[in-house]
Parts: C-alpha cells; sequence; structure tokens
C-alpha cells in the first residue's frame, strides 16, 4: 500500500459569477476528503463560495522546454488585440 | 435556565480544548488545520453560551470566570468529551458521536421558544452540520479502510460506548426545561440520534454495541480523573497569575 496520499490541485470561486481560481494543492485520500481539507485550508477566512478539486495527476502541462513554439509567434501579432477600433465619445464604460 | 447553558458551554470548552491537544500532533497537517477549526469553532460556541450566563447571571462576572475560575464539580460537560484524545480513531469516534447528538439537539434548539437561545442554535448549527459530516466521513473510511483501521476503531468503540449514553440521558435541568418547552425531550430525539449513528456505522462495517452499561453523572458535576488534568492545564495562568491578560 502506498504510504502517501495524492496530491488535489485545489479551484476556489471567491465570489457567484467570478471564475475558479487555482489557489494551492494539498494532500488528501479522496475526492471528498479533498473537498473537506480545501474547506479548511483555503476558505476559512471566507475566500469562497464554492470549490473544484482536481487530482493533480490529471493536470497535463506545456513543457517550459516548448514555451518557444507555444508563446513565441503571438507575441508580435498586435493586430489580435482588438485595440485599433476608435470608440465614440458617447460609449462609455469600455 | 444557566445550568442548561452551562452544560452546553462546557461540552463545547472540554472537547474543543481536547481537539486544541493535536495541534502539531495530527497524523496529517491537513487534519492539524480540520481538527483545530473544529476547536475553534467550539471554543467560540462556548463563548457566547458562557457571555449569556453571564448576562443572565448579572452579577458582574464574565465568559473567563466560567472557564478559568470553576472547579471539576461545577463543570456540567458529559464525561465523553473529557475522555483523552487516544489515537486518531479514538478522537474521531468521540466526535461523531458527539456530533451525532449535538446536531440534533441543535436542530432542535434553534426552535426553542427561548429567542436567544433559538438564535445561538441556529447559528451554531452550520458549524456542527460540519463537524458531523467531517466525522462521518472519517468513521466510513476508518471503519470501512484497511484492517488495521478497522481494529483501532473497533477498539476505540470499546473504550468509549460506555460514555455515549449519557448525552442523551435527561438529568433534573433537562426533564424540567424539557417539560417547559424550552429544550426538546431528549427521549424523542434518541431515535434520530441512533438512527444516524447507526446508518454510518452500518456503511463502516461496524455494528452499534448493545446492553453496555451506560456512565453517568458529567451533567451534574460527577466527573473522571481527567478533567482535572484538563483544568490543571487549562487554568494554571490565570490561577498561578489572576487576572492576567493578554
Amino acid at each position: 500500500m502506498k504510504k502517501e496520499w495524492p496530491l488535489w490541485e485545489i479551484f476556489i470561486r471567491s465570489k457567484s459569477g467570478l471564475n475558479h481560481k487555482h489557489v494551492g494543492s494539498l494532500h488528501a485520500s479522496d475526492a471528498e476528503m479533498a473537498l473537506e481539507n480545501a474547506r479548511d485550508l483555503y476558505t476559512r477566512r471566507n475566500e469562497g463560495v464554492s470549490i473544484w478539486v482536481v487530482e493533480s495527476k490529471h493536470i497535463t502541462a506545456s513543457d517550459p522546454d516548448d514555451s518557444d513554439p507555444l508563446f513565441e509567434p503571438a507575441r508580435d501579432k498586435v493586430y489580435r488585440h482588438p485595440t485599433f477600433y476608435t470608440v465614440p465619445d458617447e460609449i462609455s464604460h469600455m | 435556565m444557566n445550568q442548561y447553558l452551562l452544560q452546553l458551554a462546557d461540552n463545547a470548552l472540554i472537547l474543543g480544548h481536547r481537539l486544541g491537544e493535536w495541534c502539531g500532533h495530527a497524523p496529517e497537517m491537513e487534519l492539524d488545520i480540520a481538527l483545530t477549526n473544529i476547536a475553534l469553532d467550539l471554543t467560540g460556541q462556548a463563548r457566547s453560551l458562557y457571555q449569556r450566563v453571564a448576562e443572565l447571571e448579572g452579577i458582574g462576572k464574565d465568559e473567563d470566570d466560567y472557564a478559568y475560575l470553576r472547579d471539576v464539580r461545577e463543570f456540567r460537560n458529559a464525561l465523553l468529551l473529557e475522555q483523552p484524545n487516544g489515537d486518531f480513531a479514538h478522537t474521531i469516534l468521540r466526535q461523531f458521536v458527539f456530533d451525532a447528538y449535538n446536531y440534533y439537539l441543535y436542530q432542535a434548539l434553534a426552535q426553542s421558544k427561548d429567542e436567544w437561545l433559538a438564535g445561538f442554535a441556529a447559528k451554531s448549527l452550520k458549524e456542527i452540520t460540519y463537524h458531523l459530516r467531517f466525522s462521518s466521513e472519517w468513521i466510513l473510511r476508518l471503519g470501512d479502510g484497511t484492517e488495521v483501521s478497522h481494529a483501532k476503531l473497533q477498539a476505540a468503540i470499546e473504550d468509549l460506548w460506555t460514555y455515549s449514553g449519557e448525552l442523551t440521558i435527561p438529568n433534573e435541568v433537562e426533564k424540567d426545561l424539557a417539560q417547559q418547552g424550552i429544550i426538546p425531550d431528549l427521549n424523542l430525539l434518541k431515535p434520530a440520534i441512533e438512527g444516524k449513528m447507526s446508518e454510518i456505522f452500518a456503511g463502516a462495517n461496524l455494528s452499534m454495541p448493545a446492553g453496555i452499561f451506560m456512565q453517568t453523572g458529567g451533567k451534574d458535576g460527577r466527573h473522571s480523573e481527567y478533567l482535572g488534568f484538563i483544568l490543571a492545564e487549562m487554568q494554571f495562568l490565570q490561577r498561578a497569575y489572576p487576572g492576567q491578560e493578554w
């Protein structure tokens, strides 16, 4: 039997309408326990209204060595940002 | 009424103190936080209750007088709550038995015709609901876990079950208040409490012990030797340096 509990990644929604955000990770033997531990570790100062837990092994991460081919090409494509429109003066809250 | 509020308060304070003893010693870091979180909830409940007793008595005492300046015979907590932490299985079993009782009790107290008590119970019930969820989950995991965890939980049941009955055996104070309709009749709550316990026990491959002699007396101030040691540690500072503040 493995002695260590698996690692879980914790995501907290701080308010209704906002996205769940990654806040950290913790150990737990199963998903229910991960939720309870997350409640005690990450929401005890009123930080959240909803919790997601995902076992860390289920997350596939990009390789830092691949960052050039993955992200470099986007760096000089300023035209992909919607900053070339003129906004009429009458429009507020933009 | 004050005697009853002290029963509720002392249950919370003494169990909170016991759980606090796990701080830095729990089997996992996450459990360390979980147990002390529950301890803080309970200590907070005890504070509110002591403040209420002070207000009702109106003789210039404050919450600290009840926690730090009463001796063993004046404490009204049930015997179960002063029992030592033992191993993690003992702690979880003690917690579960208390949570199952406390959950149905506070649900009923939230309907009390005493307005303060009803409000306090409704507020605390949210915390207690979580405590019951936490301890139920752990009974299931330990009971239905490995051979070792099952055996440890079984040993805890054998050690502690004799203290489980006192919670639902009404004393004179409780009989009197139940008759006035201020608190529920414990005999009527018992089926729900035992139902919850046997439901969780069944899921954990455990059976509810039957025909065990039940110890009583804590609610009337007759305690086991353990409470004296708890008070010695908890009250040391106020006894040695009266009136000392943070």
